[in-house]
């Protein structure tokens, strides 16, 4: 790891302030995903800002719905009442992430901006597009059995973001509350927060230098009552998903009126799919409907050597967590 | 990776400055980042709650470990793992993975269990730090450590010290009231011995007697 400054914030309008003035400095909030890309000299930061006093706090339901603090805690915000009762895709997408230890420390802020698990991304021995823009993409051919289907491109494949949290977060209509340096903050749904990587791998979402994500508010619906993650891993915990599934369901009478569906483990981004949604509203709630709604989602897929097994995991990841919530 | 790159120290030998030329100093911000930064309307008064310190180089720093301050002089690069291993000798707190997938690291800051090999020594001044040396009382050991000795919950031993603490907090957020859900609520703490049932028997016998 690289040696820096360290700076304790002493409110958002400074911490802002400091990186807009410095690029290459980053914030600290959890610190598990930072020192863990510093100490795989994958990142190098000449100072780093502790937000961890920011007073981005809180877990209330508001008239936009439920509001989250973006320095909560993973583990605090898995286990609030109000969250496991009204959003329980939520809380689930949190308690089957990372282990007790890291869901203690980890802030929402940081679980939204956490990096590729791409093996190639993580060792700097190999090219990578996303690491070094216009060194190549090894992956491309080689071990990819855990990386995207879909909303690839030929400079990366890489499921660059590899958490949960946001795949039910995409599902669930979140808006994410960003906050610039001069105190202005802005509203960016979670769905159009990340990029995908055509050819700009290395731009990951729409953060301008030195913004911070101050809060993010998910909307109070019927299927946010009624929602589910469903993750499926290569061991029965502590593991990044290979496939996984958010959704939440308004069925009334047997019959779907509203669907939200989005996909993780197998998209560059957190995949929403509005594809699925459209094959889901409308139609009886039964096995059928999800399977041909499945299937709707998988269309587009572009699996490579190692990978296409996912075409089919996810498929049938995404019929279960609806035949969860249909019950 | 190796440990002694990633921290800059060798094993055992924590930096301390060649010569009186490399001071350890803290920078109040007020000073230069204030002047650059310090919106020219803002109060006085606010001024000096609303802008903290950097950090720079080898400086003192304090933590409550075990109930008891303890002062080293390090960079602020120096994980709270490494602080407790390398300039507060104590071993007991062991190093895996050094990237929070093994939790042999664990220890609990303010009653909350945590990996400290991802989080930094000078981000927790002013809180509780309990390690593992932190939980017999004098010559009587934790109940969770005569646990794991009743139970063999160990081989080697090398991931047992964050196991026991991970089964303290495990215990204490009431997250082992079945063998399931004790093993989920444990699956920080890998152990490649294998010892895995004699843990889970040992952190349900003290969740039993909770």
């Amino acid at each position: 790891m690289n040696n820096f400054s360290y700076t304790q914030a002493g409110s958002a309008k400074e911490a802002t302030g400091l990186l807009k003035d410095k690029p290459q400095a980053a914030y600290i909030a959890g610190g598990t995903t930072l020192l863990d890309l510093m100490k795989a000299n994958l990142e190098e930061h000449p100072q780093l800002v502790d937000i961890n006093t920011m007073p981005f706090k809180g877990i209330e339901q508001t008239k936009d719905g439920l509001r989250i603090g973006a320095m909560e805690r993973m583990s605090d915000v898995g286990e609030n009442k109000l969250v496991l009762e009204q959003y329980p895709a939520i809380s689930e997408s949190l308690l089957l992430a990372a282990s007790p230890q890291l869901r203690n420390m980890a802030s929402i802020g940081g679980n939204i901006l956490q990096r590729t698990r791409c093996g190639y991304f993580r060792d700097p021995a190999f090219p990578c597009n996303k690491r070094v823009p216009g060194s190549g993409c090894p992956a491309l051919e080689g071990d990819n059995h855990n990386l995207a289907v879909l909303g690839t491109s030929d400079s990366c494949i890489a499921t660059a973001y590899p958490g949960d949290l946001s795949v039910a977060l995409a599902a669930l209509d979140a808006v994410l509350t960003l906050e610039n340096q001069k105190g202005k903050q802005r509203q960016v749904p979670v769905t159009e927060f990340y990029l995908l990587p055509g050819k700009t791998p290395q731009k990951e979402n729409v953060l301008e230098p030195g913004e911070l994500i101050v809060a993010v508010t998910i909307p109070a619906a019927a299927h946010a009552r009624r929602s589910t993650y469903f993750k499926v891993r290569e061991r029965a915990s502590y593991a990044y998903a290979l496939a996984s599934a958010a959704v939440g369901l308004d069925v009334q009478g047997g019959t779907i009126r509203a669907a939200r569906v989005a996909l993780g483990g197998v998209g560059t981004k957190p995949w929403r799919s509005p594809e699925a949604e459209k094959a889901l509203v409308g139609q009886p709630a039964t096995e059928a409907t999800f399977r041909a709604a499945a299937a709707a989602a998988l269309r587009g897929a572009q699996p490579r050597k190692e990978n296409a097994f996912k075409v089919e995991l996810a498929q049938n990841t995404l019929v279960q967590a609806l035949m969860k919530v249909a019950g | 990776m190796s440990t002694v790159s990633s921290s800059g120290t060798p094993e055992g030998t924590p930096p301390h400055p060649e010569d009186g030329t490399r001071r350890s100093f803290m920078k109040q911000a007020g000073g230069l980042l204030g002047l650059a930064l310090a919106p020219p309307l803002v109060a006085q008064a606010e001024r000096l709650t609303a802008y903290s310190k950097t950090v720079e180089g080898v400086t003192s720093l304090q933590l409550k470990i075990n109930g008891t301050v303890r002062t080293i002089q390090a960079e602020p690069r120096v994980t709270l793992l490494d602080a407790l291993r390398e300039y507060l000798d104590l071993t007991g707190t062991k190093k895996g993975c050094d990237h929070g997938q093994c939790g042999a690291c664990t220890v609990h800051v303010d009653g909350r269990r945590i990996n400290s090999c991802l989080t930094l020594a000078v981000m927790n001044q002013g809180k509780e730090i309990t390690t593992i040396e932190g939980l017999a009382q004098g010559e009587a050991l934790h109940p969770m450590q005569e646990a794991f000795l009743k139970h063999d919950g160990f081989q080697c031993g090398y991931c047992t010290p964050g196991q026991i603490m991970s089964g303290v907090a495990c215990v204490k957020e009431g997250h082992a009231s079945s063998d399931d859900q004790t093993r989920e609520w444990m699956s920080g703490n890998l152990c490649r011995c294998g010892a895995y049932p004699n843990i889970v028997a040992a952190v349900r016998e003290v969740a039993g007697k909770a």
